[in-house]
C-alpha cells in the first residue's frame, strides 16, 4: 500500500536563535502594549496609604522602560543574525530588489490575498522561509520599530543620565515638542497591534491552507516541504544550500 | 522716563536712586544668582558685575498680542526685578508703559536704536501677521514686520517674550487667520533666546538680562532655543505631586477629595510630562501658586502650537485630519477593528476559494488515516 499524499521531508528553517527573537518579541512587544496603554491611561486607584509608600505606577514604567532596553538589544541582535544566520535568516530575503522578489510578491498578493487560482501548481511560487511580502512587511515593521524606538528614547532622553536616550532627544525639536514625539509614539502602538493582528492570521491562514507546519516551525524550527523539492543525499542539500544560496528553487 | 536717565550709570547705582537700599540690592542679586543656576559662590561676582557695569539698554516691542506678558512682568516675585528692567536697566521703549507717546514716543526709540546701535537687547511680545503685507497689526502707520525687522537690526540679542513671539501663540493657532509667525521666522541673523509661557515667568528675562550684564553672554540655551536654566526640566520632573504620580494615585475630577489631598492631575489631561518650564520650582506670584498647586493641571502653555493640542482636559489630543472628536485611540480601534474585521472575512473567503486544495488534503489525509499500520 502506497500512500496517497506527496512525501515530505522535513527541513530545519528556523534556527534557534531566529526562534528566540521570535518569542522574545513577542513576549517584550506585549509587555511593552500592556504597560504602554497603562501609562497612556492609569486606572485611578484610590488609596488611603501614603504616596510615599507605594510606588506602582512607576513600577509599570520602569518594566516599560526595561523591556523596551530588551527589545533594543534583541533586534540588533537579529541585524547581526541577519548577516551570519542561514539563508532564511539572511537580510536578502527582506527586501525584494530582486525580479524573483518581485515576482513572489505578486504571486502572494495573487493567491493569498486576493485568494485567486494557482493555475500554475509551481512548486518553486511557495516560498520555504518567509515570502517576500510577508518578510518585506517585517521590514517595514522594523522601519516602525526603529522610529518607536527613538521616540520612546527621545521621551526618556531628558531624566535619563545615559548619552543613549539623550542622543535621542533631537526627535523632540524635531518633531516640535514632547507632546508630538508622545503622540507619535501612542499611534504607533496601534499600528503595532493591527501588524499583530494581521500576521497572527496569515500564519494561521497559511498552516490551515497548506498544511506543512506553518505555525508549529517558529517553536520546533522545522517546515515540511515537498520531497522532489530536496534533493536525495543531505550532502547535496547542504552543497546546495551553500553554493546557490540566491539563486532560487532550481527544480523546474 | 527717558530723559532722566543718566546714561552711563551703573545698575548699583540706578537702583539707589529709585531708593532701594544696598541690602535689597544684595537680596536680589543673591536671588537672581539662585534662579539662574549658579552656585552661591557667584554672587560675588554677579553683585560686582551690576556694581560696575553699564546699564543695557533695551527695547520692548509689542506686536499681535494681549499684553499678558508685560503683566506678568511687572508682577515678578522680587519688585527689584521688574524695577530693574522698567526703571533702572533702562527700558527705552515699549509702547505699553513708557510716558511718552505718539511721535515723541517713536523720535525717542529711534534716538534710543540710534545711540546703542549694536548694544541694546530687544524684547518681542507678540507675534507677527505676515498675510496680505502684514497689514493685520501696525503701529504708528507702519506694519509689525517692518518694525520687528528695523528695531532687530541693531540689536545685540533679542528675547521672544511669551509663547506668541517664541511659537506663534494663539493667533497662529488652527486656521492662522492672519498668517502669524513667531520672531525667529523672520529675524535670522540675531541670536534669539525663546522664553515661551503665555504667560512666562517674568524673573527668567531678568535672569537673561543679568547673565548677559554679569558674564557678557547669552545664557546656554537648549535645543529649541530656551535658557537651559528655566527650561531644562518638565513641570512633571520638578512637580509636588510627582510622588502621587509614581504612587499611581490620580484624580478623577477637580473637585474631589483626591485632588484636594494632592492626587496627580495626570487623567484630567495634565501636561506637566510634555512641558518644559520653571513653574514647579519658581512658582508664580511671590511663590504663592502655580496652576498644579491650585488644583489645576498644567496646560503646556510654554510648548510650541499648545493651543492647537487640546482639549486640555484630556490626556489624548485631536488628531488633525480626523474631525473634533477623534483621538487617536478611535482611530486606532478602527484600524484593529478593521484588520480583525478584514482576517475574518478572508477567512471565509479562504474557505471558498480554496475549497479544491482543502478538500484534496482532507480526502487524502483521511485515506492515509484508514491506512495506518499496526
Amino acid at each position: 500500500m502506497t500512500t496517497t499524499t506527496f512525501n515530505f521531508k522535513r527541513v530545519y528553517v528556523w534556527e534557534l536563535p531566529v526562534r528566540m527573537f521570535h518569542w522574545i518579541t513577542v513576549f517584550s512587544t506585549t509587555i511593552l502594549i500592556i504597560t504602554g496603554f497603562i501609562i497612556a491611561d492609569p486606572p485611578a486607584i484610590q488609596s488611603n496609604a501614603e504616596a510615599s509608600n507605594s510606588y506602582w505606577f512607576g513600577l509599570v514604567r520602569a518594566i516599560h522602560f526595561v523591556t523596551a532596553y530588551i527589545l533594543i538589544a534583541n533586534l540588533i541582535f537579529r541585524i547581526y543574525w541577519a548577516f551570519v544566520g542561514n539563508q532564511f535568516a539572511n537580510w536578502r530575503n527582506f527586501i525584494p530588489y530582486t525580479k524573483k522578489g518581485i515576482k513572489n510578491i505578486l504571486y502572494v498578493l495573487k493567491v493569498d490575498i486576493f485568494l485567486m487560482p494557482d493555475k500554475e501548481h509551481k512548486l518553486s511560487n511557495i516560498s520555504i522561509g518567509h515570502n517576500y511580502l510577508a518578510a518585506f512587511s517585517y521590514t517595514i515593521m522594523t522601519l516602525f520599530f526603529i522610529l518607536q524606538t527613538m521616540t520612546g528614547l527621545a521621551l526618556i532622553g531628558d531624566t535619563s543620565s545615559w548619552w543613549l536616550p539623550k542622543f535621542f532627544h533631537f526627535m523632540v525639536p524635531l518633531l516640535g515638542g514632547d507632546i508630538v514625539v508622545r503622540y507619535v509614539h501612542h499611534i504607533l502602538t496601534w499600528l503595532f497591534m493591527a501588524f499583530i493582528v494581521i500576521h497572527v492570521y496569515l500564519v494561521l491562514y497559511h498552516d490551515y491552507v497548506e498544511a506543512r507546519g506553518e505555525a508549529s516551525a517558529m517553536i520546533s524550527g522545522f517546515k515540511f516541504i515537498r520531497a522532489e523539492r530536496v534533493d536525495e543525499k543531505e550532502e547535496d542539500i547542504i552543497e546546495k544550500a551553500e553554493t546557490q544560496m540566491w539563486e532560487g528553487d532550481k527544480e523546474e | 522716563m527717558i530723559e532722566s536717565k543718566n546714561k552711563n550709570e551703573t545698575y548699583l547705582q540706578a537702583v539707589l536712586k529709585k531708593g532701594y537700599t544696598r541690602r535689597d540690592f544684595m537680596k536680589f542679586v543673591t536671588y537672581m544668582t539662585a534662579f539662574m543656576g549658579f552656585e552661591s559662590t557667584m554672587i560675588g561676582q554677579v553683585a560686582k558685575a551690576l556694581e560696575t557695569k553699564k546699564r543695557i539698554p533695551v527695547i520692548w516691542e509689542h506686536f499681535q498680542e494681549c499684553t499678558g506678558c508685560s503683566e506678568s512682568f511687572i508682577r515678578s516675585d522680587h519688585p527689584l526685578a521688574a524695577d530693574l528692567i522698567l526703571d533702572s536697566i533702562s527700558l527705552d521703549y515699549t509702547d505699553t508703559l513708557m510716558a511718552a507717546a505718539g511721535h515723541n514716543a517713536e523720535e525717542a526709540k529711534q534716538a534710543s536704536m540710534k545711540e546703542n546701535y549694536g548694544n541694546y537687547i530687544l524684547v518681542v511680545e507678540g507675534a507677527i501677521p505676515t498675510k496680505d503685507d502684514g497689514v493685520y497689526c501696525t503701529i504708528a502707520g507702519r506694519t509689525a514686520v517692518e518694525i520687528l525687522k528695523e528695531s532687530a537690526k541693531g540689536a545685540a540679542a533679542i528675547i521672544t517674550f511669551g509663547s506668541c513671539s517664541a511659537w506663534g501663540g494663539i493667533q497662529a493657532a488652527y486656521p492662522n487667520p492672519t498668517g502669524s509667525v513667531p520672531v525667529d521666522a523672520i529675524i535670522k541673523d540675531k541670536p534669539i533666546i525663546r522664553v515661551p509661557g503665555c504667560p512666562p515667568i517674568g524673573e527668567v528675562m531678568t535672569g537673561v538680562v543679568v547673565h548677559y550684564a554679569t558674564f557678557g553672554t547669552l545664557p546656554e540655551l537648549d535645543d529649541m532655543g530656551r535658557p537651559k536654566q528655566f527650561y531644562g526640566k518638565r513641570v512633571h520632573d520638578s512637580c509636588y505631586r510627582r510622588p502621587y504620580f509614581d504612587a499611581g494615585l490620580f484624580a478623577e475630577t477637580y473637585d474631589s477629595e483626591e485632588a484636594k489631598k494632592g492626587y496627580c492631575l495626570y487623567k484630567l489631561g495634565c501636561r506637566g510630562p510634555v512641558t518644559y518650564n520653571a513653574c514647579g520650582f519658581m512658582e508664580w506670584n511671590n511663590g504663592v501658586s502655580y496652576p498644579i498647586k491650585s488644583g489645576y493641571p498644567c496646560i503646556g502653555c510654554s510648548e510650541k502650537d499648545f493651543w492647537d493640542n487640546g482639549p486640555f482636559t484630556e490626556r489624548l489630543e485631536n488628531l488633525p485630519g480626523f474631525g473634533i472628536e477623534a483621538t487617536a485611540d478611535k482611530i486606532g480601534k478602527i484600524v484593529v477593528g478593521a484588520a480583525v474585521a478584514g482576517a475574518a472575512v478572508h477567512a471565509v473567503a479562504s474557505n471558498i476559494a480554496k475549497r479544491k486544495e482543502l478538500k484534496t488534503h482532507e480526502e487524502k489525509g483521511i485515506l492515509n488515516e484508514k491506512h495506518i499500520k499496526e
